[in-house]
């Protein structure tokens, strides 16, 4: 994935650390190489890459992940606040 | 238990090619269920993959003349990355199918494969949990499907890392750019009427031109051009293309237009190609969505900045 990089400092990505139990499915599912696993721990490595796909939280089996995902296009978001304002129902992106 | 080949034939690549151009893109599924590739037996690896048409050729095509099991999802039609952030490529979908095929007593290993790419929607810890089966994610691309089963089940950093290249950026613009012309059509024969009953025939198509090719600029070319557009932002990069556009009209294109209704289509214009780049995010397997989000607090008001210029010029233009 080089050479594409997106804003920076935004990723709703948070990892417990100290609550993981080394089973690497994170680094497994992230398409981004965002985690790596040193000791039996869990680390994260590039925040900035991360694309709020939600894989690594769905897949964590001790639920220390966390990640506002989501639809990530601007229609899909307009109708999002749309719908939340009740004037239509949301579609996503794809 | 229905038998399916791994070669593709000539139905199956014009029926891809209408779905890329979302022509009666909703129908183009395949039953969900368990199928046979080839003759396999007990051992045979299971493949699990979305049912929508061109998922599972990829696939089957793929594994040519490999035996397996070929585990459809019912995602309504829908490819395994776009179903699984809407949940249809599922926990809960893969753990009917499972039990609804039988599938612990058609083999005896207790292994799933999956792409990659459907992590979103499935909880493998969970999976396990209800059905015995255990879910291994193989591969991003299912043409690496062969060489992770050939290399002993070892998933290579390279099916592992995602690519974006200008094939597949561009097999993606065609739906982009047909949903863009529902709308904008329209309002292109608007503009072609209105032109024409103004200033003659040749005002009313440049001004159609001048607005298709604005959409054409932000849903295939910006997406084209994506990672050689300066910046990181989507709209800016659209800005960029939308200004060459409409500048180059504005200056070649734009026949008896006065300067201040040229410049108010140049700024809509831009605004057309700007909105439709920063949409293209949805498209992509890079940008989060709290980073669009952040780019759309500051890129619609700008936007619509921009457009009431544009109409505030035009009042102007016909004023004077
Ligand atoms: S949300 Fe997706 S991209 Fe971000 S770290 Fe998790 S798996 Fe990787
Ligand atoms: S999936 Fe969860 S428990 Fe497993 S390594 Fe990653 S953070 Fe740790």
């Amino acid at each position: 994935m080089h050479g594409f990089r997106y804003l920076e400092n935004v990723a709703t990505l948070e990892l417990d650390a100290p609550n993981c139990i080394g089973c690497g499915r994170c680094v497994e599912v992230c398409p981004h190489g965002v985690f790596t696993l040193n000791d039996a721990k869990a680390r994260i490595v590039d925040r900035d890459v991360c694309m709020e796909c939600g894989a690594c939280a769905r897949n964590c089996p001790v639920g220390v992940i966390s990640v506002d995902a989501g639809v990530g296009c601007a229609s899909g978001l307009i109708a999002e606040w749309l719908q939340e304002k009740n004037w239509r129902r949301s579609s996503g992106c794809c | 238990m229905p038998r399916i080949a791994t070669r593709l034939r000539f139905a199956d690549r014009l029926g891809s090619w209408k779905a890329r151009w979302a022509i009666g893109r909703d129908t183009y599924i395949v039953p969900p269920g368990l199928y046979a590739l080839g003759s396999p037996d007990e051992d045979a690896p299971v493949i699990v993959t979305a049912n929508y048409k061109m998922s599972y050729d990829i696939v089957r095509a793929a594994l040519d003349g490999r035996d397996a099991w070929l585990l459809v999802l019912e995602t309504y039609g829908i490819n395994v990355w776009c179903a699984a952030g809407k949940g249809t490529f599922g926990t809960d979908e893969l753990i009917r199918r499972v039990k609804q095929s039988g599938l612990e007593r058609v083999v005896t290993h207790r292994t799933l494969l999956l792409p990659i790419l459907g992590a979103p929607g499935v909880a493998a810890h969970e999976v396990a949990k209800a059905t015995g089966f255990r879910v291994t994610y193989a591969a991003i691309r299912a043409t690496d499907l062969l060489a992770y089963l050939d290399r002993g089940r070892v998933t290579t950093p390279a099916m592992h890392s995602l690519t974006f290249s200008l094939w597949e950026r561009l097999i993606l613009t065609p739906v982009e750019l047909v949903q863009a012309l529902k709308i904008l059509l329209p309002v292109a024969l608007v503009l072609l009427l209105v032109g024409w009953l103004s200033a003659g025939l040749s005002l009313g198509v440049s001004l159609a031109v001048a607005l298709l090719g604005a959409v054409v600029c932000g849903t295939v070319i910006a997406p084209a051009l994506l990672p050689w557009l300066p910046g990181v932002r989507f709209a800016v990069k659209g800005t960029i293309v939308g200004l060459l556009w409409s500048g180059g009209w504005a200056l070649w294109g734009a026949g008896s237009l006065g300067p201040a209704a040229r410049l108010g289509a140049v700024l809509a214009l831009t605004v057309v190609t700007a909105y439709y780049a920063l949409n293209f995010t949805g498209s992509t397997p890079f940008t989060s969505r709290s980073g669009v989000r952040k780019e759309m607090t500051s890129a619609l008001p700008a936007m619509a900045s921009a457009l009431a210029a544009a109409v505030l010029l035009w009042g102007w233009a016909a004023l004077s």
